[in-house]
């Protein structure tokens, strides 16, 4: 019995015109992404004439999810970063100090006087006079100590202290460094985030990859010269009290300072207190502006804590110069004329005007908690991306009709039901992908027209199964029923191995391979639908309207 | 009339000529193991490191001038190949050029890329540079290990997928047919010294897909028809099987070489060598699901009493209702 019940039927025809619906926008690309680009900035900054007309170019009440290309389709960047997580540990044990130094000064009767002495950069090393006071020093550093806040370090403390004869030893327990590095990597994926949205191109995608590590991949930047420009440079931004200037570049800064190389003045290197007044973090705007004579410069303006910071070391140390410091390189120290109270400041060095954009486009980012490296990278030009998808897209369509055609010299009208099954099939991958907002790169059309070439697979088995039961001739309802009754194993069985193979590429490929996984997954879940469903109810309701007395498959 | 790959009711004896197909099947595996280790692969930068660069230009590539111009750079090795495609234009010149890793550096330097592209462009005025890719040697070393465990792990996992739904001995089959068709793709790598990166390995996984698609509904029509002809010679079940499915297995192959044929003629240089590897695999892997993968099976014998059906794990979903 070929029995379809009615509400079978409306649900697979249902199914089919829905996801069918959402492969349209793909069909007039460019209008509709011209139509996305438009309601998204009328969201964002308001209504012009040419907008409204990109965004009426499309009907609202239609879905407008489109297919991502891919990098190698479109054109664009590609890189794979390491986020150097030590540099933050460093960070940690020069914020400690502080802290340390004044527990222990208040009680210098028992640990005699006290200084930071050179340890790895990852370790506080404080030398103590008295070594009889060692275990009271340490009970005080120990105090200092904070539970680690993370999931996995519960009932831990964030730092360790040992003792070394008179030296105690301070660096962080294994589960903070683990602690850190996560928030480190999760800041950085929000600062390079926040850097390549300021730059504003389309669709970004930055995502944390393992542990330590950030793919970025943006379309429509020229080079990847020119995104790690844009994201390589950490941007910390410091004041530093000036201890002295000098134009030895071996020159020892003593303990608690640094020696910091100029920015534009060749050879000359500032000795500069390792502690920072102020820094970056403290800043709530910086714009691109001039000096007053003229030259391109970057204003900032403090938040109310730097504000305040800022206003008390000027007005204490008028007179003195202080030095501004950009990844450890010194854009200019000028000498505090008079108090700043307001909490914004001007920089001036020898900037072009780009320059000073782009400056200030990093300091209102933020500034990146530690140093990148760069792993893997890739440029793609537009023309390139262009011609692959001119290329996918003929051999997509020859290799189409070609399949097409065979089928339907090889079975005739059931031919036929399957060529409508896997047109329909193909419009079913592509709503899909638009569905679930997956991006399509090259190895991702030989997905699709693999896929092409083995849906028809699900097809001749049933086909060919319906033709050896037609030998044993028991008419042709029974023998299409037993068709699909005894091909549904082997179809079963042919198709879970395929998608097991595509569900651990997924797992364990990355970019382009990925791609492909994700066609050939869908691919085969479409194609299976179509061959026991499409096919089968078309074939279904052929056959209640003609009543044929003898099929030829 | 229909198109017919192959005629109505075939009785082909496929184990006639078993000790030479399965001899020849075997050597040819040797052969490719031979060829890996005196040729080897011809590994792209997704597993050596280094850097690729696409260059194009209006006007003829000359690979000579191009490498003169090089040499001053010192970037130790540099492979030059021109790449010619039926979707250029005559005005269209494109060459690839791989630069080795160079020493002591994560990923190649932009200062580096900058002079190489100056030099080039001191040869050819007209020259730009549609694509670069840079994969650091850390990338590189770890690609190979995801490489080699996915194909690993998908192996397994369709080892133990069969033997959940047939029998052990035909898991093996399917396996040593996989191992076989695996093998010998990258034999012909090695041969033909097509470059071999990350995508070639996605197209690996394909054809173990494929290869055991075609291996799984022979299996499929073996395991009913041990079912149904209970006395009969499990060679003559084989053969049965083998010939009843064959035309559907061509039909199959066919199609889908012809996509494939389509893609490999029309689809660019840049996928080229991924989509030969998959036609190369489904022809590989449809001569192995009939000639590698049921000689296993015979040889390896299998549990004639199918009359308890629910025991040793063999499930069917022939009875799912659609």
């Amino acid at each position: 019995m070929l029995h379809f019940p009615f509400w079978k039927r409306l649900l697979i025809w249902g199914v089919t015109i829905v996801i069918l619906l959402m492969a349209v926008p793909n069909v007039f690309y460019g209008r509709v992404e011209r139509h996305n680009d438009a309601v998204k900035t009328i969201e964002s900054s308001g209504e012009t004439p040419e907008l409204a007309a990109d965004a009426a170019g499309w009907p609202s009440w239609l879905p407008s999810g489109l297919v991502n290309l891919g990098l190698d389709l479109r054109g664009g960047a590609y890189l794979l970063a390491d986020v150097q997580v030590a540099d933050v540990y460093a960070d940690r044990m020069n914020g400690l100090w502080p802290g340390v130094r004044d527990v222990l000064r208040a009680e210098r009767d028992t640990v005699g006087a006290i200084r930071r002495v050179d340890g790895p950069p990852d370790e506080l090393h404080v030398k103590i006079a008295n070594p009889d006071g060692m275990a009271r020093a340490m009970e005080l550093v120990r105090g200092l100590s904070r539970p680690t806040v993370s999931l996995t370090g519960v009932g831990s403390n964030d730092i360790e202290v040992s003792g070394q004869g008179d030296t105690i030893i301070v660096k962080l327990s294994e589960a903070e460094k683990r602690a850190t590095d996560d928030r480190t990597v999760q800041q950085s994926v929000e600062i390079v985030r926040r850097r390549v949205d300021e730059v504003g191109t389309r669709e970004p995608s930055i995502q944390k990859q393992g542990e330590t590590r950030i793919v970025i991949q943006v379309p429509g930047i020229g080079s990847a010269d020119e995104l790690k420009n844009l994201i390589g440079t950490t941007a910390k931004l410091t004041f530093h009290p000036v201890v002295s200037r000098t134009s030895e570049a071996g020159a020892d800064p003593g303990p608690g300072n640094l020696l910091l190389p100029s920015m534009d003045e060749n050879g000359v290197h500032y000795i500069v207190d390792q502690s920072p007044v102020v820094s970056g973090d403290e800043l709530n705007d910086a714009q691109p502006s001039f000096d007053q004579n003229g030259r391109p410069a970057v204003s900032f303006r403090f938040n109310p804590t730097g504000a305040r910071k800022f206003g008390d070391y000027t007005r204490d140390n008028i007179g003195s110069p202080f030095a501004i410091v950009l990844d450890n390189e010194v854009i200019s120290a000028p000498v505090i004329q008079d108090h700043i109270p307001g909490g914004s400041g001007i920089i001036t060095g020898n900037f072009t005007i780009e320059a000073s954009n782009n400056l200030a486009v990093l300091l209102r980012a933020g500034a990146l908690p530690a140093e990148m490296t760069f792993l893997q990278e890739r440029t793609i030009g537009p023309e390139l991306g262009q011609d692959s998808i001119e290329a996918g897209r003929i051999a997509t369509l020859v290799a189409f009709a070609a399949v097409l055609a065979y089928m339907f010299l090889s079975y005739g009208l059931f031919g036929l039901f399957a060529n409508i099954a896997l047109i329909i099939n193909v419009g079913l991958i592509f709503g899909l992908l638009s569905l679930i907002g997956a991006t399509l790169t090259l190895p991702g059309i030989a997905g699709i027209v693999l896929t092409i070439g083995m849906a028809v697979d699900a097809n001749v088995l049933v086909f060919e199964r319906i033709r050896e039961e037609l030998k044993t001739a028991r008419g042709p309802s029974r023998a299409i029923e037993l068709g699909y009754e005894k091909a549904m194993s082997a179809i079963i069985d042919a198709n879970l191995t395929t998608f097991i193979t595509a569900v651990i590429l997924f797992a364990l490929g990355s970019g382009p391979v990925r791609g492909f996984s994700v066609t050939l997954a869908l691919g085969i879940l479409t194609s299976v639908f179509t061959a026991i469903y499409v096919t089968r109810l078309i074939i279904v309701m052929w056959f209640e309207r003609r009543r044929p007395k003898t099929i030829e498959v | 009339m229909r198109m017919k790959l192959v005629p109505d009711n075939t009785n082909f004896d496929f184990f006639k000529f078993m000790p030479i197909t399965f001899g020849a099947s075997m050597l040819a595996m040797v052969v490719s193991v031979v060829l890996f280790f005196a040729v080897g692969l011809n590994f792209g930068i997704d597993f050596l490191g280094g850097t690729t660069i696409r260059t194009e230009s209006p006007n003829a590539v000359d690979v000579g001038e191009y490498r003169q111009a090089l040499a001053p750079l010192d970037l130790g090795d540099v492979a030059i190949t021109q790449v010619f495609d039926t979707s250029f234009d005559s005005s269209q010149h494109v060459a690839q050029i791989r630069i080795q890793q160079q020493e002591g550096h994560e990923a190649i330097t932009p200062e580096t890329i900058k002079s190489l592209e100056a030099a080039l462009q001191t040869v050819d005025p007209d020259v730009t540079f549609p694509s670069v890719e840079s994969v650091g040697p850390k990338v590189s070393g770890e690609l190979v290990w995801t490489a080699v465990e996915a194909v690993a792990a998908s192996i397994l996992a369709v080892l133990f997928y069969i033997w959940l739904r047939f029998e052990w001995q035909f898991s093996v089959g399917a396996v040593v047919a996989l191992i076989h068709d695996v093998t010998l793709t990258i034999g012909i790598f090695c041969l033909l010294q097509i470059r071999f990166d990350l995508t070639i390995i996605a197209a690996l996984l394909t054809i173990v897909g494929y290869s055991l698609n075609d291996t799984v509904v022979v299996f499929d029509r073996v395991r009913e028809n041990l079912r149904r002809y209970k006395k009969m010679d499990l060679k003559e079940v084989l053969n049965v099987s083998i010939n009843e499915t064959l035309s559907r297995t061509m039909m199959t192959s066919f199609t889908t070489l012809l996509a494939l044929f389509g893609l490999y003629i029309l689809g660019g240089d840049v996928i080229r060598g991924f989509v030969f590897a998959m036609i190369w695999g489904i022809v590989v892997g449809t001569y192995s699901s009939v000639f590698v993968a049921s000689p296993v099976l015979l040889r390896l014998g299998v549990k004639r009493d199918w009359s308890k059906p629910s025991q040793g794990g063999g499930t069917q979903f022939s009875n799912v209702d659609a």
